[in-house]
């Protein structure tokens, strides 16, 4: 059999983790073979090596049978190979044809031969399928026509080999379906495409081959015909024993959050969050579990007040936040784990004593007669330290020394010491060591045994199956089951958070 | 990003690299740099007469520094310092010259006009950037031009008849001292210094001890973390502005009661403003740094009038000199990646 590209034994390190650990991935021609693993298994690592932004320490690379040295992305063009990043690079304000062109323009003398310029991307656009408008401005155009543009690019420089990273991540169902046809024509006209992506729909729909790895570690490459979601759910999370971390049943009381019908746009302008109702108690902990994208963001901010909702209302023990700033909704009980800490959690240039205080500041008795007490700073600031092991040399350290680990034990001591109704939890674990998860979710807990609700957010699947008392699964802005983490398995959640319907899911597990 | 002690020796070695490639130039041009740096010197601090002159250009330079310095910390960068040292200049004069009132009012009333004036004028640029997220720096440099053509304009048809001057300011709102001026061998020493310092002060203490100073630090450094933390990022926004607009405006108003007692038509822009620019980031946007970094200033350009006297070397010698300090600093990151090489070099 004829290979495209072979990726053999690839090892990759970076300091104090091992990414990519002895994986093989072979690509046929004109296949479309599909790269599957959670979230941090390593597969952007594996394809950014063979897009020639990192080298590898061990093994090698073939492309049609000849060993290669890639060293930097302009050879991995030269080698036919194209990637279509998750996050597009293009310029805004330029046309799509000065987009695709951009570092190869066509040139009649010192200028650019803009017409030449169109009628080649007109012609690769007609070849493949690939209906766009030349002459518009890609800031016009909608996400899926900017991948199109994406792919244009790759096509323009000869790309005989496209990555594809996570495709479907920002495209509407139609646009999905659009994608799929695209992916034929592609191969149909002799490409190879390999997909990245954590969606087994997807992969039972358009992938030939598909090779999962795990925790950095290849697992198994298999022919997608004759194997079954569940079982391509089981090999990309592992069947080693999981962690599970103690609790109590849950007594969940009277209801803390109220959603209802809720509708929140995204920084784009479309609907992200749609009609979504949901109920939290006092007591209890629900996961929210999804694919990334699916809304999970702008429903938190629209929780705690930092992004502004459409329409529907939010209530707190039954009062309205849904028009409130977010200093009000701090106020009024709601405990915030941002799910970026650099961005939203942590000033980082502060010490760590005045990121303890960061909503906190004006009370008393931090502040007195509008100064600040930094007697009263400091002292709260140790307390939490101690309390929850935050690892720093004082409390005067800038946040930006410590770990992340460390990082995220100061907020989390910082949220939970305010003793909110509500706790939200956005992906409170995300790149921690063992130990810190388990602190983390310990503390989270307690916070249930107090009585207090609980909103966590992640997208490790063990996290929530462990830690929530119930999943609520969200799929394209909205709540589309909800399940109990003790009656469910790991492989209907990942068919739920595909986007499955309940019943299908239901059906497959009971094989 | 630095370091504290980075923080302190990247100024410093600025400072020094400017003054070593200055003496490099002097000898390129046949000057010999001893001489030249002598008579800099003694043209600064040599008697009390020119360490008189010094002092009394530090002071604007000290207020404009802070100006600039405030604006910086909260995140914007204020261009318009000199516009609203301007406005600060002419509104002082103007309450100096309207009232007839005693001096512990007068006075007091007068500085205080012009931090409201210069405030004002720092609003502008400070809403239009809250509300419509329109850049401040745009709006400031604007803001410079109006104000040199509306100043001009008072100066000549409002506050004086058709004159290039306005009258001086009685003694009830003048901050000239006889007492400053006999030390000083009647130098144009005034009391502005202390209020100066003083302004040094009140910024270190908005900043570091106030509740609001904490919310302009920290909208400052993550406008998203401030947001988060409930902070309200755009009313930070046009206080910071204010706040550096009023330092800006007393600046204006110590040249306005100090220096010169009066207004007068401004052919260009004085340049204070902008070299407050300077000193702030010489100063590492704090209000030591700052006060140190407007005394260098100071000494620098006072000194550079007497050294073409003494050693012949040119006035120009003490532009090419701060601008490779301001060289330096602003490409700090070539001395921290040195300091780094030096310290490894070390172990």
């Amino acid at each position: 059999m004829e290979y495209v590209i072979e990726m053999l034994n690839i090892r990759k390190e970076f300091p104090g983790i091992v990414a990519n650990d002895n994986i093989t991935l072979q690509l046929k021609k004109g296949e479309i073979h599909a790269l599957l693993g959670e979230n941090g298994a390593g597969k952007s690592t594996l394809m950014n090596v063979l897009f020639g932004l990192y080298q590898p320490e061990q093994g090698e690379i073939k492309v049609k049978g000849k060993k290669v040295n890639i060293t930097n992305p302009n050879i991995a063009n030269d080698l036919g190979i194209g990637m279509v990043h998750q996050h597009f690079m293009l310029v805004d304000p330029f046309t799509v044809t000065e987009n695709i062109v951009l570092g190869m323009e066509p040139k009649k003398g010192v200028t650019i031969d803009m017409k030449k310029a169109v009628k080649d991307v007109k012609e690769i656009s007609d070849r493949y399928g690939l209906k766009v408008d030349p002459n518009a401005k890609i800031a016009e155009i909608s996400v899926g026509m900017q991948q199109r543009v994406e792919i244009l690019k790759t096509l323009y420089r000869g790309a005989e080999i496209l990555i594809f990273d996570e495709p479907t991540a920002v495209l509407t169902p139609q646009e999905i379906k659009e994608l799929t046809q695209i992916f034929k024509t592609l191969i149909s006209e002799g490409k190879s495409i390999i997909l990245i992506t954590h969606k087994l729909k997807e992969i039972i729909e358009v992938c030939d081959r598909v090779t999962v790895i795990r925790k950095g570690v290849g697992i198994d490459t298999l022919d997608v015909e004759g194997t079954t979601p569940n079982e391509l759910a089981s090999l990309m999370v592992g069947r080693e024993v999981l962690f599970r971390t103690e609790k109590k049943t849950a007594v969940p009381k009277e209801a803390v959050l109220e959603i209802t019908k809720l509708n929140v746009k995204d920084a784009r302008g479309v609907n992200a969050v749609k009609d979504l109702s949901i109920t939290l108690r006092a007591g209890e902990i629900v996961g929210i579990a999804g694919v990334d994208g699916n809304g999970q963001s702008e429903l938190i901010e629209a929780i705690t007040g930092l992004r502004k909702i459409s329409s529907g209302s939010i209530k707190l023990s039954g009062k309205e936040l849904s028009s409130l700033k977010p200093r009000k909704i701090t106020e009024a009980g709601i405990g915030h784990i941002p799910q970026d800490r650099h961005k939203h959690g942590l000033v980082l240039d502060f010490p760590i004593g005045e990121n303890m205080v960061l909503q906190t500041y004006y009370q008393t008795p931090f502040s007195k007669m509008s100064m600040l007490n930094n007697k009263e700073i400091n002292k709260k600031a140790k307390k939490l330290i101690a309390e929850f092991d935050v690892r720093t040399p004082s409390e005067y350290t800038e946040a930006r020394a410590l770990s992340g680990g460390n990082q995220q034990k100061a907020i989390i001591g910082r949220e939970v010491d305010r003793d909110p109704d509500l706790l939200i939890a956005a992906q409170p674990t995300r790149g921690l060591d063992v130990g810190a998860i388990e602190f983390i979710h310990q503390r989270l807990i307690d916070q249930r045994d107090k009585g207090k609700a609980v909103l966590l957010l992640s997208f490790e699947l063990d996290e929530i199956m462990n830690v929530s008392d119930r999943i609520a699964v969200i799929y394209e802005g909205n709540i589309i089951a909800i399940v109990d983490p003790k009656e469910t398995t790991e492989q209907e959640l990942g068919l739920l958070m595909a986007g499955s319907k309940r019943k299908e899911a239901g059906e497959d597990t009971h094989v | 990003m630095f370091n504290r002690v980075q923080k302190i020796l990247i100024p410093v070695i600025s400072v020094i690299l400017g003054l070593i490639i200055g003496a490099i130039v002097m000898i390129i041009s046949g000057f010999n740099p001893l001489e030249g740096y002598s008579a800099l010197l003694k043209g600064a601090v040599g008697d009390s007469f020119y360490l008189g002159e010094t002092i009394r250009q530090i002071t604007p330079y000290i207020f404009a520094g802070l100006a600039v310095a405030f604006a910086f910390r909260t995140g914007l960068f204020n261009i318009g310092v000199e516009g609203q040292l301007l406005v600060g200049w002419i509104a002082s004069v103007w309450v100096g010259l309207a009232f007839d009132l005693p001096k512990v009012i007068h006075l007091p009333m007068s500085i205080l006009a012009g931090a409201a004036a210069g405030a004002l004028w720092a609003f502008v640029p400070g809403i239009l950037k809250a509300r419509f997220r329109v850049h401040e720096v745009i709006v400031t440099i604007m803001m410079n031009y109006i104000a040199l053509h509306l100043v001009n304009h008072l100066v000549r048809y409002v506050i004086s008849d058709q004159q290039n001057t306005t009258e001086r300011v009685p003694e009830t709102a003048s901050l000239k001292s006889p007492f400053l001026e006999t030390l000083t061998e009647f130098s144009t020493m005034h009391f502005g210094i202390f209020l100066a310092l003083a302004g040094a002060i009140i910024f270190w203490l908005i900043l570091e001890k106030t509740t609001a100073g904490f919310e302009l630090r920290s909208v400052g450094f993550n406008q998203h973390a401030s947001e988060y933390a409930g902070m309200n990022v755009n009313r930070n926004i046009v206080f910071s502005m204010v706040i550096s607009g009023a330092f800006a405006g007393l600046g204006g108003a110590m040249e306005g009661l100090g220096t010169f007692g009066y207004a007068f038509i401004h052919s260009a822009f004085s340049g204070v403003g902008f070299d407050g620019i300077a000193v702030a980031l010489l100063g590492g946007n704090v209000a030591i740094g700052v006060v140190l970094a407007a005394a260098l200033f100071g000494i620098l350009k006072q000194g550079a009038l007497i050294m073409p006297i003494e050693s012949g070397v040119p006035t120009e010698l003490v532009e090419i000199v701060i601008a490779i300090i301001i060289f330096f600093v602003a490409s700090s990151y070539i001395i921290a990646y040195v300091l780094q090489r030096f310290k490894k070099g070390a172990k």
